[in-house]
């Protein structure tokens, strides 16, 4: 038997940080075949995509360095190479798909000048026709690849710029093909699309893959083998079917315990309406010529109502772009809209900035990114605190901080950490305190805007269990924004489907998910649970 | 039961994480921060320089009384005199106080305007070192004014003449006590005209920035124009109209510093104001002063740190500048850039344009390269390795 095409034997990566040397791969090893696809899995700051960039030499050395270990490609060891034969072998022997398709792209050339780009620099001038440059994009399913070659990455898609980045990747015909996390960023019916075209693609070209990922519901669709990391190391590998049939490490078991579980509350149409929304729409002027026309709208919102009860789950489920934060932000009167919103029976359409004050103290929300929502220079205490002291509570500064501990305890965090600051927390860890600054105003109404979509898998089991929890014993409202089905499913009792503005479909929770109406709800649906992705056109690409 | 862990006071100064990084990255550069201690140093001395630099004594004892001089005018008749203020300088003064006590005098025993008697030669005079042993004993001579005990024996040298470390200018000032009433006056100039139109330049950003909108652009626009006026024309006119004076001064190139900063606060606050973390406060219900303050402020100071030594160095260019051309600050103030001048229409005297020179340039590399190390230290990407 000859030597497998990738060997990854004992490989230790350490980043060095001032005077301290932190080990974040440790004595790493696994081996990859030709046509074989293996997933390596774990959560963020497990070393998955440090060791995807080692194979290929990415990192900034020399602040990154090997202590031990061999990367041997084809019988040759990539940390002893030349840059020369690095060069070569990257973009034509192994290439490389990243998370981020948008800051992938360089933005001011064009779809055929990048694609164009990668053959010429592997193949010679010639090589890099028009024709051969279609032939990719076609053989990736970008649609109408011709009229596309002008293009600028702006003007595509998320989805579309995914397959362009894996059409630069397939160019040259590599031996490996390694993708970072590549739908990550995309919408469950994109991310579907893209898995199936990967798979695909693998079984076509006979391509060994490596595909990085925190989803282990990804792994299983398309890797037949998989390892799974744990802070740095390898804790347990084989074939995907047998690792998740039977788990042996309690990490590989707590990682595959970690879907979002759980029943949403009842649905009681008795419960008292806290906030009722009536033909919510946001529009957004586009303005034309010299003297600033309104020629247009942007209806980023179109004529939505909803009624959230006490006590009660309003999900609202669409892709990016279908304007559900923008009604969250709407409905929180943070941004201008038009239409009737009340809360508890009282319009909130004329009120003044001022009048709106003290409302807020009902009404709260949690964001998507932990990273961007907490002050970078106040510590929790001051975070959590804010709006106690913006509210005129009559609290003195001890019995803020009370407060403050109790909130934090409240949802998790010790209360001992308080004097402490954001960076000191993880992701999971962060978005609690988020929750802790909402709750400690003791609010009856909270929008949600996607608090799960920026964590780990594991967390965000943990999260959904902590709104589930903090919901029942406060008896609380929530409007959850999510294009997550899974943890919306285990939330909400009842469901807002948006797309392009406008609602598609709503309704009771259990009818939706049992039996959708429309062809978009069924669509996204398919993709979410099954990752499946639906071969007629209702989902855009 | 109580959650709430107690509260560590930290001193009177509770550096955020983010700030004892920085402050430790400015540490580790070695040239900013020997810099800063020494401009520092400087600049203390220099606040003091009445009791550096002094045509008075610190402390004198007359006739059993204890007298500061430094700090309070006394008649000349105390001292059996008759003019309103005390000359201590005046040989026949001194002498009396001198017989019936004694004086500590500063180390330099001139001030700025102190204008030396019998000087060794025409002024500028040269400093003592430069003089030759037959313009020291003439000097000595006058000095003496007939009296002959006055004279050291076998008509002394130049170890016996007062010293004159720097010489004097034209006008017979102490080069040296001019420099260090100079270098406070630039300094001080420096630092109000920078500390008063970045306070300014700030505020006018964070409005513009938060709010955006019409307000912006007309204040834009506005600032636009304001900045297009030729600026030395508008000084030239206006110092012809009023008297300048250092208030004046300021004033006048305050009308124009503060557009300075005006984009850099802007553009900041225009990217800070969606941040979702104030977005959160809005939703908290925060005053838009208090979120402006607490949120969205920190993040322009950043920027507004990194420029301002540099503002500094260049509101004390433009001050020396003036005073160089002779629009800036009335005859007779110590000014380093009056001494530039003054170098350059007595080339034959070259201590005089060449201190001024060191100085200025001490001064201006000095804060430059605290500059530098004020932005490295606030860059997030530079590590010290």
């Amino acid at each position: 038997m000859s030597a497998p095409l990738l060997s990854v034997r004992d490989l230790s990566v350490a980043f060095r940080q001032g005077d301290e040397t932190h080990v974040v791969v440790d004595r790493v090893s696994f081996t990859l075949e030709r046509g074989q696809a293996l997933a390596l899995v774990g959560e963020s700051g497990s070393g998955k995509s440090v060791t995807a960039q080692s194979i290929v030499k990415l990192l900034p050395y020399p602040a990154a360095s090997h202590p031990s270990g061999e990367v041997l490609f084809k019988g040759r060891d990539v940390l002893k190479m030349t840059d020369a034969s690095l060069r070569e072998m990257r973009g034509a022997g192994v290439t490389m798909v990243f998370q981020e398709p948008m800051t992938s792209l360089n933005p001011l050339h064009t779809i055929e000048r990048q694609v164009g780009e990668i053959i010429a620099l592997h193949g010679g001038r010639a090589a890099s026709s028009r024709d051969r440059v279609i032939a990719l994009l076609t053989e990736v399913g970008l649609a109408d690849p011709a009229s596309r070659l002008g293009a600028y990455p702006h003007q595509l898609s998320g989805g579309q710029r995914q397959r362009v980045m894996i059409a630069m990747a397939l160019a040259n015909r590599p031996d490996l093909f390694i993708a970072d996390e590549p739908t990550t960023a995309l919408d469950v019916t994109i991310q579907a699309q893209i898995l199936a075209l990967l798979k695909d693609l693998q079984a076509k070209l006979g391509m060994a893959l490596l595909f990085i990922t925190h989803d282990l519901g990804i792994v299983r669709k398309i890797a037949g083998d998989v390892a799974v990391m744990q802070k740095g190391r390898i804790v347990e590998a084989g074939k995907t079917a047998e690792v998740f049939d039977n788990p042996q490490h309690p990490y590989t078991k707590m990682l595959l315990a970690a879907e979002p579980k759980g029943e949403a509350p009842a649905r009681d149409a008795t419960a008292k309406p806290i906030l009722e929304a009536k033909d919510v729409r946001v529009w957004f002027p586009i303005r034309h010529g010299f003297m600033r026309r309104t020629i247009g709208h942007v209806k980023a919102v179109d004529g939505v109502s909803l009624t959230v009860r006490e006590g009660q789950t309003v999900g609202v489920v669409g892709e990016s772009g279908s304007g559900k934060t923008t009604l969250g932000l709407a409905i929180l009167r943070l941004i201008r809209s038009q239409g009737t919103i009340a809360y508890c029976g009282r319009g909130l359409s004329g009120l003044t900035v001022k009048q709106m004050r003290p409302l807020r103290r009902d009404m709260q929300i949690v964001f998507q990114d932990p990273y961007g929502s907490l002050s970078p220079r106040l510590s929790v205490a001051e975070i959590v605190e804010e709006g106690l002291i913006a509210q005129k509570t009559r609290l003195n500064a001890a019995e803020r901080r009370e407060a403050v501990a109790k909130a934090l305890a409240d949802t998790g965090v010790d209360p001992a950490s308080m004097d402490r600051y954001p960076h000191e927390f993880s992701g999971g860890q962060r978005q609690r305190i988020a929750i802790a600054r909402a709750m400690a105003l003791d609010p009856k109404f909270v929008v949600l805007d996607e608090p799960t979509s920026a964590l780990d898998m594991s967390v965000q089991a943990q999260i959904v269990d902590l709104l589930r929890d903090l919901q029942k014993r406060r008896a609380l409202a929530y409007l959850f924004i999510s294009h997550d089905l899974k943890v919306v499913r285990a939330l909400a009792s009842e469901i807002v489907v948006m797309r392009h503005g406008a609602v598609v479909e709503s309704g009771p929770a259990h009818e939706l998910f049992a039996a959708p109406k429309s062809e978009y709800t069924r669509a996204l649906f398919a993709a979410a649970f099954a990752m499946e992705a639906e071969a007629s056109d209702v989902v855009s690409q | 039961m109580t959650l709430a862990p107690p509260q560590h006071t930290h001193g009177w100064l509770r550096l955020s994480p983010m700030n004892r990084r920085r402050l430790d990255n400015f540490r580790r550069n070695r040239r900013g921060l020997w810099s800063f201690w020494i401009f520092l140093a400087l600049f203390v001395v220099s606040l003091g320089a009445e009791f550096v630099a002094n045509d008075r004594p610190l402390i004198a004892c007359y006739k059993g009384e204890l007298l500061f001089p430094v700090l309070v005018d006394y008649p000349e008749e105390k001292f059996g005199g008759f003019e309103a203020r005390t000359d201590y300088r005046d040989p026949t003064i001194a002498g009396e106080i001198e017989a019936h006590g004694w004086m500590i005098w500063p180390p330099i025993r001139f001030a700025n305007s102190t204008t030396k008697l019998d000087p060794p030669t025409p002024f500028p005079s040269p400093p003592t070192w430069l003089l030759s042993e037959k313009q020291c004993r003439a000097a000595i001579v006058a000095h003496a004014r007939g009296d002959a005990k006055a004279i050291p024996p076998g008509g002394g040298s130049c170890r016996d003449l007062e010293p004159e470390w720097l010489g004097t200018d034209a006008d017979g000032h102490d080069v040296v006590a001019r420099l260090i009433y100079g270098f406070r006056i630039s300094v001080l100039f420096g630092f109000i005209l920078a500390g008063v139109s970045s306070a300014i330049g700030i505020a006018a950003g964070a409005v513009q920035g938060y709010f955006g909108g019409w307000l912006d652009l007309t204040m834009q626009r506005l600032i636009e124009v304001w900045s297009s006026l030729p600026h030395l024309y508008i000084l030239i006119i206006l110092s012809a109209i009023l008297t300048p004076g250092f208030l004046v001064l300021l004033t006048i190139l305050l009308l124009f510093s503060w557009v300075n900063l005006v984009y850099l606060v802007r553009a900041e606050f225009l990217r800070a104001r969606n941040f979702e973390y104030v977005n959160a406060a809005r939703a908290l219900g925060l005053s838009n002063a208090k979120i402006i303050v607490k949120h969205v402020l920190p993040n322009a100071m950043v920027a507004t740190l990194t420029f301002l030594p540099f503002i500094v160095n260049s509101s004390i260019s433009t001050l020396t500048s003036l005073d160089f051309l002779g629009l800036g600050m009335p005859p007779g103030s110590p000014s380093l850039g009056e001494l530039l001048l003054e170098g350059k229409s007595n080339l034959s005297a070259p201590w005089l344009g060449l201190s001024a020179f060191a100085v200025i340039a001490l001064m201006l590399s000095l804060l430059i390269f605290v500059g530098e190390a004020v932005r490295d230290a606030f860059d997030p990407r530079k590590t010290f390795t």
